[in-house]
C-alpha cells in the first residue's frame, strides 16, 4: 500500500520536473517557433532571482514572484533587442540565442562568482507509513508545475488576448491586416514565457541549488519534451511530461538514475522517429 | 583578494609572477641573489575551482613566508601562478611552459587525478619535480611526484571504524561515476568490513545528476544504518538539500569522505549540513597553536575572514616541504631536492607531515571532523602518524 503511493509520487513528481522546465519553453519554442537555446539560463536567472529574494529577506512565495517578473521583464527586453529582429530566421535566431546563452553565463559568473548558493525553504516532510517520508516542498513543485501548465493553457485558450496571439502566431499578416499590433503580442508572448521559466529556476533553486552553469542540466529536457509533444504545445508538453516522466520515474526507481535517462532519450527517439512531428501532430489527418 | 605586501607582475600568456616586496628582500639580505622560480598551476576560474582558491593563497602566502626567513640557500623564491581554467589542456600547457620557458624547478598544484595526469609524464620527459597537493585515489608511484596529502587508507581507516560505531553496521554507499568514488567504495567495504558492519548497496551517479529524489526512495527502502557520500562537484550538492527534506539525518545518518572538501558546509544550511561527518588532514577548528598561528596569518595576509580547510593548508605545506629538502639538500635543482626529500618532516597546521620514501607520498594526522551548525567542523578527534598503506602496498621507489 504504502510502497504504491511512494511509487506514484514518484512517477508525478518526476512528470511535474519535466512539466516545470519545459512549459516556458512550450510558450517559446512551441507557440512562437523560437528556438530558444539560452532556455537554461532563463532558468538559472530564476533561480537567482529565488536567491536574492533570500538575500534581502523576502519570504520564498515572495521571492518565487520576484522571478516570474524579473526573468519575464528581462525576456521582454531580449525580444525587443534581439529576437524581434531574427523572427523567421532560424539558424540565426539558434546562433543569437546560443550566443545569449554564453554571454549569461559569463555575466553571472564574472557579477556573483562562479560557486554553488543555495536557497533554504524550511517545509518538512510528511511520514508515509513506517518507512517512507516524502517532502513537503516536493508535494509544492508537483502543483505548481500542474498549475503553471494549466494556467498557460488557459490564457491561451479562453482569454481574448489568447485568442489574438493565436491568430498572431498562425497568421501575422492577416492579422495585422485587421488592426493588431503583432509586435506586442510577440513581445508579451516571449515574456509569459520567460516568466514561466523563472518561475522553474525558483522553484529548482532550493533542491538543487543556483550555480551560473547549471541551465545545461536542463536545457535538453526541455527541448525533448517540447519537440516529442508536437504541434499543440500545452497538451504536447502534458503529454510527453507524462510519458517521460513516467518512463524515467520507473526506471529509475527500479533500476538507477542512468538507466531512467537513457529510457527517456530512447523513447524520444522512437517516438520522433515514427511521428515526426510530435505526438500532438496534425498532419496527415483530412 | 588582497595581497598587501605583494608586487604583481603580469607575464605573458596568463602566467602571473609574484615577487615579494623588496622591502622583504632587503630585510633578509637575499635582494642581490638570483630568483628561484617554483610554479604553481591551479584551477582559479571553471568548474573546479572550489578546491583551488584558498590554495592559491596560501601557496603564496608560504613563498612570502620563507623570503622573510632568509629564501633557501640564501636566495629568494619567485612565484609563478598559472590559472588552469578547470581545463586539462591548459594543465599540460602551463607545465611546459613552466618547466621550459620560466625554468621553475619545483611546480605545485593540478585538483584532479585526471589533470595529475595530464601533467606527471611532462615532469618526467623535462626531468622536473611535482607537488600534488590534493587527495586522491592513491597508488601513483613516480620519484618526481610527491603527494603530501590523504590517501584512501589515512582518511577512511580512521574514519570507517568511527562510523561503524556510532552510526550503525548497515552501509549504503552513494558516489559519483568515475575512478575516484569507485576507489572510495571499494575502501568503505573493505573497512567496513573489517569493523564488524557491511555495505549493503552502492551506487553511482554521473556528475550533472542533480534529482536524487528515487535514489532516496530507495535508501528509504532499504533502511540502512548509515548513508555515506563519495558524491563530488557542484550538481551532487543537491543530494545535501533533498536528503535532509526528505529523509533526515535525524533519522538516518550521513558520513561522507568528500563533505567539506569543497567547502560545502559554507552554502549549505546549518540543517542541510550540520551532523555530517568526515576525516581530514587539516580543519579551521582545529584547536592547536600550529593552526591558530597559520589561520591568524593568512586573515592578515589576505583579509579573507571565510573558512580555509584542508586545501588551503595543503598548499602551504607543500612549499614549505619542497623548501625544507631543498635547504637539506643546499641545492634547489629537482634531481637535488628528490634525494633530499625522503624524511623530510614540517611541522604543518594540520600536524607533523613526513615524506615517506618508499612512495612520495606522507605520514600524516588524520582528525576526524563532525559538520555543525555555525559552517565549521566540530573536532571529535585526532589518529597521529597515519602511514599512506595502500600506496605502499603497491610502490617502492629508491628500492
Amino acid at each position: 500500500m504504502y510502497d504504491a503511493i511512494i511509487f506514484l509520487y514518484q512517477i508525478l513528481f518526476s512528470i511535474s520536473l519535466f512539466i516545470l522546465i519545459s512549459t516556458g519553453l512550450a510558450v517559446i519554442f512551441g507557440m512562437m517557433k523560437v528556438i530558444n537555446l539560452a532556455q537554461g539560463e532563463f532558468i538559472m536567472l530564476g533561480a537567482y532571482f529565488a536567491l536574492l529574494g533570500e538575500v534581502i529577506g523576502l519570504p520564498f512565495i515572495l521571492s518565487v514572484v520576484l522571478a516570474m517578473v524579473g526573468v519575464g521583464l528581462f525576456g521582454v527586453l531580449v525580444e525587443r533587442l534581439l529576437i524581434r529582429f531574427l523572427y523567421g530566421r532560424l539558424t540565426d535566431t539558434l546562433l543569437a540565442t546560443w550566443g545569449l546563452s554564453l554571454l549569461m553565463i559569463g555575466a553571472v559568473t564574472t557579477f556573483l562568482g562562479p560557486q554553488v548558493a543555495g536557497v533554504s525553504v524550511e517545509t518538512g516532510r510528511i511520514a508515509v507509513g513506517e518507512v517512507y517520508s516524502i517532502s513537503v516542498y516536493n508535494l509544492y513543485i508537483i502543483l505548481v508545475a500542474f498549475a503553471a501548465l494549466a494556467s498557460c493553457w488557459a490564457l491561451w485558450r479562453y482569454t481574448t488576448f489568447g485568442m489574438i496571439a493565436r491568430a498572431v502566431m498562425a497568421n501575422p499578416g492577416m492579422t495585422s491586416a485587421l488592426g493588431v499590433d503583432c509586435h506586442r503580442y510577440y513581445m508579451l508572448t516571449f515574456g509569459i514565457g520567460s516568466a514561466i521559466s523563472g518561475l522553474a529556476g525558483a522553484m529548482l533553486a532550493p533542491i538543487v541549488g543556483t550555480q551560473p552553469t547549471m541551465g545545461g542540466l536542463y536545457v535538453a529536457q526541455a527541448f525533448v519534451s517540447v519537440i516529442t509533444g508536437g504541434e499543440l504545445p500545452f497538451l504536447g508538453t502534458l503529454l510527453a511530461g507524462g510519458l517521460f516522466g513516467t518512463t524515467n520515474g520507473v526506471l529509475s526507481y527500479a533500476y538507477s538514475q542512468v538507466i531512467g535517462e537513457i529510457g527517456v532519450f530512447l523513447i524520444a527517439i522512437v517516438l520522433l522517429r515514427f511521428l515526426p512531428h510530435g505526438m500532438t501532430s496534425q498532419k496527415g489527418r483530412s | 583578494m588582497k595581497f598587501s605586501r605583494r608586487n604583481f607582475m603580469k607575464a605573458a600568456s596568463g602566467a602571473l609572477a609574484y615577487a615579494s616586496a623588496p622591502s622583504i628582500l632587503a630585510t633578509a639580505g637575499i635582494a642581490q641573489e638570483k630568483p628561484i622560480v617554483i610554479g604553481n598551476i591551479l584551477d582559479q576560474t571553471g568548474g573546479l575551482n572550489i578546491y583551488s582558491l584558498q590554495q592559491i593563497k596560501t601557496t603564496a602566502m608560504a613563498v612570502d613566508e620563507i623570503n622573510a626567513a632568509g629564501g633557501v640557500v640564501g636566495r629568494p623564491l619567485e612565484l609563478v601562478f598559472y590559472d588552469s581554467q578547470s581545463n586539462n589542456q591548459l594543465n599540460a600547457q602551463y607545465m611546459t611552459e613552466a618547466l621550459v620557458r620560466d625554468e621553475a624547478v619545483v611546480v605545485h598544484g593540478g585538483v584532479t587525478s585526471s589533470a595529475r595526469e595530464v601533467m606527471r609524464p611532462i615532469v618526467s620527459k623535462f626531468g622536473g619535480l611535482y607537488f600534488y597537493n590534493s587527495m586522491y585515489e592513491g597508488g601513483v608511484c613516480d620519484p618526481r611526484h610527491v603527494c603530501p596529502a590523504m590517501v584512501p587508507s589515512q582518511q577512511l581507516k580512521p574514519l570507517v571504524p568511527h562510523v561503524v560505531q556510532n552510526m550503525g553496521k548497515r552501509a549504503y554507499v552513494l558516489g559519483a561515476d568515475y575512478l575516484y568514488p569507485h576507489t572510495m567504495g571499494e575502501w568503505i567495504k573493505r573497512y567496513t568490513e573489517e569493523a564488524g558492519g557491511e555495505v549493503i548497496q552502492t551506487e553511482f551517479f554521473p556528475l550533472d545528476v542533480s534529482n536524487f529524489a528515487s535514489a532516496i526512495t530507495r535508501i528509504q527502502a532499504e533502511k540502512p544504518d548509515v548513508v555515506w557520500s563519495v558524491l563530488v562537484g557542484n550538481a551532487h550538492n543537491a543530494f545535501y538539500r533533498q536528503y535532509e527534506a526528505t529523509v533526515g539525518k535525524d533519522t538516518i545518518p550521513l558520513a561522507s569522505c568528500m563533505f567539506g572538501i569543497g567547502r560545502e558546509q559554507t552554502y549549505l544550511s546549518a540543517d542541510e549540513s550540520a551532523g555530517i561527518v568526515n576525516a581530514t588532514s587539516f580543519h579551521d577548528g582545529l584547536e592547536t597553536e600550529a593552526a591558530r598561528v597559520f589561520l591568524k596569518n593568512f586573515r592578515a595576509y589576505t583579509g579573507d575572514e571565510s573558512y580555509v580547510g584542508d586545501y588551503g593548508e595543503l598548499g602551504y605545506r607543500g612549499v614549505k616541504l619542497w623548501a625544507l629538502a631543498a635547504e637539506k639538500a643546499g641545492d634547489p635543482s629537482a634531481d637535488a631536492v628528490i634525494e633530499a626529500l625522503p624524511g623530510t618532516s614540517f611541522d604543518a597546521p594540520g600536524g607533523k607531515v613526513t615524506i615517506d620514501g618508499q612512495t612520495n607520498h606522507a605520514v600524516m594526522d588524520i582528525h576526524l571532523i563532525r559538520a555543525n551548525r555555525e559552517q565549521g567542523w566540530d573536532h571529535l578527534g585526532t589518529t597521529e602518524q597515519l602511514e599512506p598503506v595502500d600506496t605502499q602496498a603497491v610502490c617502492s621507489l629508491g628500492s
